[in-house]
């Protein structure tokens, strides 16, 4: 018995290491590539451990795509939007979880529905509206559509329903207006799911891809997904330079991965799974 | 706000947001946005669909983009590898996610959660840098992945100059973009199953196998049926892989529904087939989400 117990414990091991390895490996190789000059990849057997080429990759990458430049369009686009998505969201989940009013039903119902449409369905009408107003290729054209987020505001009234009805009672009878109680009594207490619904909203937009595509068509507006796609296009591709871009593109989230672990898992599964 | 702001701010605040007006100021902006930005163009999407474009301006053409659609076979061939991918894809990814979440529920295995955040990891990555790491890792003539082929005695896989291997390819990302964070809601699910209802089993004298089958699986089944809407949804919206790694090819084998959906209305501006793209899109998704209702909800 102990001997069987024994057994299946190191296949178990092996398996799940197994599963680590594939599931780590890429990040690591992205690094190698990185790290290393374009011809490198073609050594056979391959090199695996790290080179001496991170500057000059990041330093050739940024010449041309301008790297650094969509980085930063990058996060000013997705932190803009994800302070925005986020007043926006909790603010209208606020009101359909706390107070009843007319039309409550019918509208968040609507809200729901929208939510089993593809966003594909509104490109086409979304790109004719933004060459309209001249705003292609501008940070708004990247920011506004998805402002008002239908699951956020879902998950933001989900959360909402939990807090007492007696709290916000003796704040207005303290005598304080609607968007104080709002500002100061409600919203402190919702810090996880704050922490969860931004984060959902961060990733969003920070690996948003077809749109921006649509959108951006200059090198100084691109976002870093869109950057690193059009080093595909180049007609003879350097290897060191996308493997760069690739790592540029990870760290940040990778980082605040395992700072804020918990948040990040039920803010990516956007509170499908309840810890 | 400042001190001497604060007396006129609140009798203002007073004056019209009270508890009957503030559920409509707080709910303004978001209705307000989801108007402009997704609902106008839903409606708008659906009248460019029952349109052309004739010398610049668009005008009414009845059923024609859809009637074009039924006879495009480039349109059947996106539909086809759409569904393909979808069907051979899906289930292996979920079974994997199911065999590595029963892995980690087991009592022996210590240092859960490092192997939960280390399975979850590629779920952060953007889509593009995942496929861009593949792109690499496949190269036919210097790719690590041939190289190890290579080295075990195996020909090289001509991965994206070869239709069947380019799908193949594709379903490798995929699998390693999701199979964790598929694995994480399976986990959660397989936690909340009580104890009792094994120990029972245990007493029964049901074996490892038939507990798996007649336990885990059945109250496992909303949480199946989640991920399987999910990945189902996800899958039918395949883009940015196919953009990154084959831009459709070779010879239209990686063809997805929305990469000709693009193809039409971002390369060739035919702005009503592209929506009539779309709106047929909108349809299979509501036929297939429906029908895994029907099919995972019945039985209980």
């Amino acid at each position: 018995m102990n001997k069987e117990k024994l057994l299946n414990k190191i296949v178990l091991y092996v398996l799940l290491l197994i599963g680590v390895l594939l599931s780590l490996f890429p990040f690591y190789w992205m690094f190698i590539g990185g790290t290393n000059p374009s011809g490198a990849v073609f050594n056979m057997p391959p090199r695996l451990i790290p080179g001496e080429f991170l500057w000059e990759n990041f330093t050739n990458l940024n010449e041309s795509v301008g790297i650094l430049r969509s980085l930063f369009n990058s996060l000013f686009i997705a932190v803009t939007f994800t302070v925005l998505a986020v007043l926006i969201a909790s603010m209208a989940g606020y009101a359909f979880a706390k107070y009843s009013f007319k039309g409550r039903e019918a509208i968040f119902f609507t809200l729901l529905l929208a939510m089993m449409i593809p966003y594909h369905v509104t490109l086409i009408p979304l790109f004719r509206m933004f060459a309209a107003m001249d705003w292609l290729n501008t940070y708004q054209a990247v920011i506004l559509p998805q402002l008002s987020y239908p699951f956020a505001i879902f998950l933001m009234r989900q959360n909402m329903k939990a807090i007492p009805y007696s709290l916000l009672e003796s704040a207005r009878v303290d005598g304080a207006g609607e968007l104080k109680i709002f500002f100061k009594v409600a919203l402190p207490t919702m810090r996880p799911a704050l922490a969860a619904v931004a984060i959902f909203l961060f990733m969003f937009q920070w690996n948003n891809f077809m749109w921006p595509l649509v959108v951006l068509n200059t090198s100084e507006m691109e976002t870093l997904p869109v950057a690193l796609s059009s080093l595909i296009g180049l007609s003879r591709i350097d290897y060191g330079q996308v493997m760069m871009g690739a790592t540029i593109s990870v760290v940040p989230v990778i980082i605040l991965f395992l700072i804020l672990q918990k948040q990040f898992i039920s803010g990516i599964l956007g509170g499908a799974v309840k810890e | 706000m400042a001190t001497h702001e604060k007396g006129k701010a609140l009798s203002t605040k007073k004056s019209w947001i009270n508890p009957k007006t503030a559920p409509y100021v707080f709910i303004a902006p978001a209705v307000l946005f989801f108007a402009l930005f997704t609902v106008y163009p839903a409606i708008s999407s659906f009248l460019l669909s029952f349109q052309t474009s004739e010398g610049g301006e668009m005008v009414f053409a009845g059923l024609d983009n859809y009637a074009r659609l039924f006879t495009d076979n480039l349109f059947y061939t996106a539909l086809g590898n759409t569904f393909l991918i979808l069907i051979v894809q899906v289930p292996i990814m979920l079974s994997l996610a199911l065999l590595l979440a029963v892995m980690l529920n087991s009592t022996f295995v210590k240092m859960n959660g490092f192997f939960r955040a280390a399975f979850f990891l590629p779920s952060v990555t953007s889509l593009v840098a995942a496929a861009l790491v593949f792109l690499i890792l496949l190269d036919t003539n210097n790719g690590l992945v041939n190289f190890v082929l290579m080295q075990l005695g195996i020909d090289p896989i001509a991965w994206f100059s070869d239709g069947f291997w380019a799908k193949v390819a594709l379903m490798l990302v995929i699998t390693w973009r999701w199979t964790g964070y598929n694995m994480v809601i399976l986990l959660a699910g397989l936690q909340n199953i009580s104890k009792d209802l094994y120990e029972a089993a245990e007493i029964d004298g049901a074996g490892r196998v038939r507990k798996f089958f007649s336990i885990t699986v059945p109250q496992l089944k909303p949480v199946l049926l989640f991920t399987t809407v999910l990945s189902t949804i996800g899958t039918l919206q395949l883009f940015d892989e196919p953009y990154i790694m084959t831009d459709g090819g070779p010879n239209n084998a990686t063809l997805t529904v929305i990469m000709y959906l693009y193809n039409n209305g971002f390369r060739y501006f035919d702005f009503g087939y592209a929506s009539s793209i779309a709106y047929v899109l909108v349809v299979i998704i509501a036929i297939l989400s429906w029908i895994q209702m029907k099919v995972g909800g019945d039985r209980d």
